[in-house]
């Protein structure tokens, strides 16, 4: 069992349907879901089937509903138990894979004002994400500037999978305004599937799919990397949200010798790819993707070559683990405790602004 | 005797035998195919050129810094890998290559989009590679380019060349159009069961169309570098779940210049996550990184470098000293050299059989 106090970084909660959301839409908005009859559309997205054993815990799903859409149950079921400090919530959410950038900035308004009168209002100890549009970085970067006021949220959003590389220039708008109001981007595996999950198409699986969420971590780290968005938003933190973290170091070495190779086509990258990773980017614990040896859990955090990476998170309700084995084996107490406290509390330093 | 790699006298070089599982031979120019193709091709090649799946018809769309190392340069300035008599002189004599494989990767046959006109180009490279290169070099061994997105001819070309044992592989694209794993690739993976060749994956500069990463199509070489791995992932992961490894069980599988420092990362994920959602692929009878022990292969270069020269070695022991085949990519920039590739000491057994008891043995080379 994990110390009391801890800060999870990562715990969803499903939104039941679109009808729980019309009391946050404006007239027209209420108006085109009675008119195209939207509130019984299942916006839930492919990467994360409801009834899908990686989406809910057997003991952590609710009665009636989908994985993550009770109150009390998160309470009893993870804050009560664990004695936690706070939970950071991750609405993730059909919205963002929607083509209609305005219906896609509706919806995560909605969203996101639901979140603080029906989960945030209810529990202290519960922050949250601003659920973003990032079809258009301009309209996400309205929406942070519209909750941001409101200190409970302490981190904007996205899928890893969207239209463009986040690096991409026209995503700054998005990234200037995370920095501007000292939010972490977050980015959470899975995919609006605007490109397929392989270089070579469309996967059979679901697993392969979620497999797949690496190459795609991997993809949005090298494009921020290389696009110069840690040189031109050097106050900007990245946390991937459920990327497994394991495959972090390999990945970074290699990007580390092709950098070496032909640094001269990225001149604002000023020093190798894993120390700007090392700096600005920090990963989430569940789930660990390696063997329980204690042994190979210290060599990965060892190759991580920092202390300050890794974020504790439950990924509540999602099933990578059973009972209370929310740690990896292996990792020292010192670090242990930095993890579940002083590393979310140096990357989300809203979380303090509310208490 | 344990023997350091690094800074080893040049006298001593030709003593380390290798086997070189990636060398790139290329064409004077595009003309070369010409003769090798039947007239209706021809005349089509000169009219309608190439039909991909990219914006640019003649040249890859991420510019290289150089595709190749500038010292390859031909001594009359022909392209690097273009003259055989230099590649002797610059890469087979003094790194001691005993076999060299070819990898053609021209015309890229594998990514035309008029399929006829694409087996048409893989059978006139076969020819090419037989007549220009193994003909004239006894150390060098082929690899039988096919389509894969059309099967039939593809099958038909291994039956056809599988006869000549000069042919040592199967080379297809892993940029197809749909993971590799899928049923409709099957048929080729059958006909090189039946003629005991092993299927040698190369990561191609394009092909399919889709977006290199599944986050979109980056904008830097230094991006696209590091999709080599994500494509051979890509692969591996679909082979591996798709079955295919059930259903061909002598199935041997070389994954080339894709790296191996994901291997062991990619291998965990899979098997913690199929544990979870097995009931999606009970097709697989076991966790799946223990097919990678019996049927994949990998090529060392590009070698990544960990930061620390022990993880290199926890690596290797890892996915185990079997199954590495020592490669250069010659001629290309990103060369990796025989002589100080290994940051870390290799003993003498580990090194013959990186270097090249492994490819012998998977290539039945003798």
């Amino acid at each position: 069992m994990i110390a009391p106090g801890a800060i999870d970084c990562d715990v969803h909660v499903a939104v039941p349907g679109l009808g729980v959301l019309m009391p946050y839409l404006d007239a027209y908005w209420r108006e085109r879901v009675e008119v195209q009859q939207l509130e019984s559309i299942d916006l839930s997205l492919t990467s994360y089937p409801p009834t899908a054993p990686l989406s809910g815990r057997p003991d952590w799903r609710p009665l009636a509903g989908p994985p993550g859409s009770d109150v009390a149950l998160l309470q009893q079921a993870l804050l009560d138990r664990y004695r936690l400090r706070y939970a950071i919530l991750n609405c993730l959410w059909g919205a963002q894979a929607l083509f209609a950038e305005d219906m896609a900035a509706a919806l995560c308004r909605a969203v996101n004002d639901w979140l603080a009168e029906n989960w945030l209002a209810r529990d202290p100890r519960l922050r949250a994400s601003i659920l973003v549009p990032a079809q258009n970085p301009e309209l996400a970067a309205e929406e942070i500037a519209r909750r941001a006021g409101d200190p409970r949220f302490v981190q904007a959003l996205v899928l890893a999978g969207l239209d463009l590389p986040l690096g991409r220039r026209q995503h700054w708008p998005l990234h200037r305004a995370c920095e501007a109001h000292g939010l972490p981007l977050g980015i959470h595996a899975g995919s609006a599937y605007r490109h397929p999950p392989s270089a070579s198409g469309w996967p059979s699986y679901l697993l392969e799919d979620y497999v797949s969420n690496t190459q795609l971590f991997a993809a949005q780290l090298a494009s921020l990397v290389s696009e110069g968005v840690f040189a031109k938003f050097p106050r900007l933190k990245v946390v991937l949200i459920e990327s497994g973290w394991t495959w972090l170091p390999a990945f970074a070495w290699k990007f580390n010798k092709t950098w070496r190779g032909v640094r001269a086509e990225v001149p604002w990258v000023a020093k190798p790819p894993f120390d700007v990773i090392r700096e600005h980017v920090r990963l989430t614990i569940q789930p660990t993707d390696a063997p329980e040896e204690p042994d190979t859990i210290r060599a990965l955090v060892a190759q991580l070559g920092s202390d300050d990476m890794l974020l504790f998170a439950s990924d509540f309700p999602h099933w990578h683990y059973e009972g209370d084995a929310m740690l990896p084996p292996g990792l020292d107490d010192a670090l242990a405790e930095k993890l579940l406290v002083a590393n979310p509390r140096a990357t989300y330093p809203r979380l303090e602004e509310a208490a | 005797m344990t023997v350091t790699l690094i800074d080893r006298p040049a006298e001593s070089q030709t003593r380390l035998r290798v086997v070189d599982c990636d060398i790139h031979p290329t064409f004077r120019s595009e003309a070369q195919i010409l003769p090798f193709l039947p007239q209706r091709w021809r005349e089509h090649m000169r009219t309608y050129r190439r039909h991909l799946r990219q914006g640019l018809q003649g040249t890859l769309t991420h510019p290289r810094m150089q595709v190749n190392r500038l010292d390859a340069v031909t001594p009359d300035g022909g392209p690097p890998g273009s003259d055989l008599g230099f590649m002797r002189q610059q890469h087979l004599d003094p790194n001691g290559v005993e076999w060299g494989l070819l990898q053609a990767l021209q015309p890229a046959a594998h990514a035309e989009r008029n399929v006829e006109f694409g087996a048409a180009l893989a059978s006139a490279n076969n020819d090419w590679q037989i007549a220009e290169w193994i003909d004239k070099e006894p150390r060098l061994r082929g690899a039988i380019q096919v389509t894969q997105e059309y099967p039939e001819a593809a099958v038909n070309e291994i039956e056809r060349r599988a006869k000549d044992r000069r042919f040592v592989q199967v080379s297809l694209s892993p940029r197809a159009l749909e993971p590799l794993g899928r049923r409709r690739y099957w048929p080729i993976y059958e006909a090189c069961m039946r003629n005991n060749l092993p299927l040698g994956l190369h990561v191609p500069g394009f092909g399919s169309g889709h977006a290199s990463t599944p986050a979109g199509w980056p904008s830097f070489y230094l991006e696209e570098h590091q999709t080599f791995a994500y494509v051979i992932m890509g692969v591996f992961t679909s082979m591996v779940l798709e079955g295919v490894f059930e259903r061909f069980k002598d199935l041997k599988l070389v994954l080339v210049e894709g790296g191996f420092a994901w291997v062991p990362a990619l291998c965990w994920r899979l098997d913690r996550h199929w544990q979870r959602m097995r009931s999606e692929v009970p097709h697989l009878k076991r966790p799946p990184s223990e097919y990678i022990r019996d049927h994949v292969w990998f090529t060392t270069q590009p070698m990544e470098e960990p930061e620390s020269a022990e993880d290199l070695v926890r690596l290797i022991d890892w996915i185990g000293c079997d199954r590495l085949l020592f490669s250069t990519d010659y001629p290309h920039w990103d060369f990796d050299d025989p002589k100080c590739v290994f940051k870390v000491k290799l003993g003498d057994a580990e090194k013959r059989m990186i270097f090249a008891e492994n490819a012998k043995r998977v290539y039945g080379l003798s």
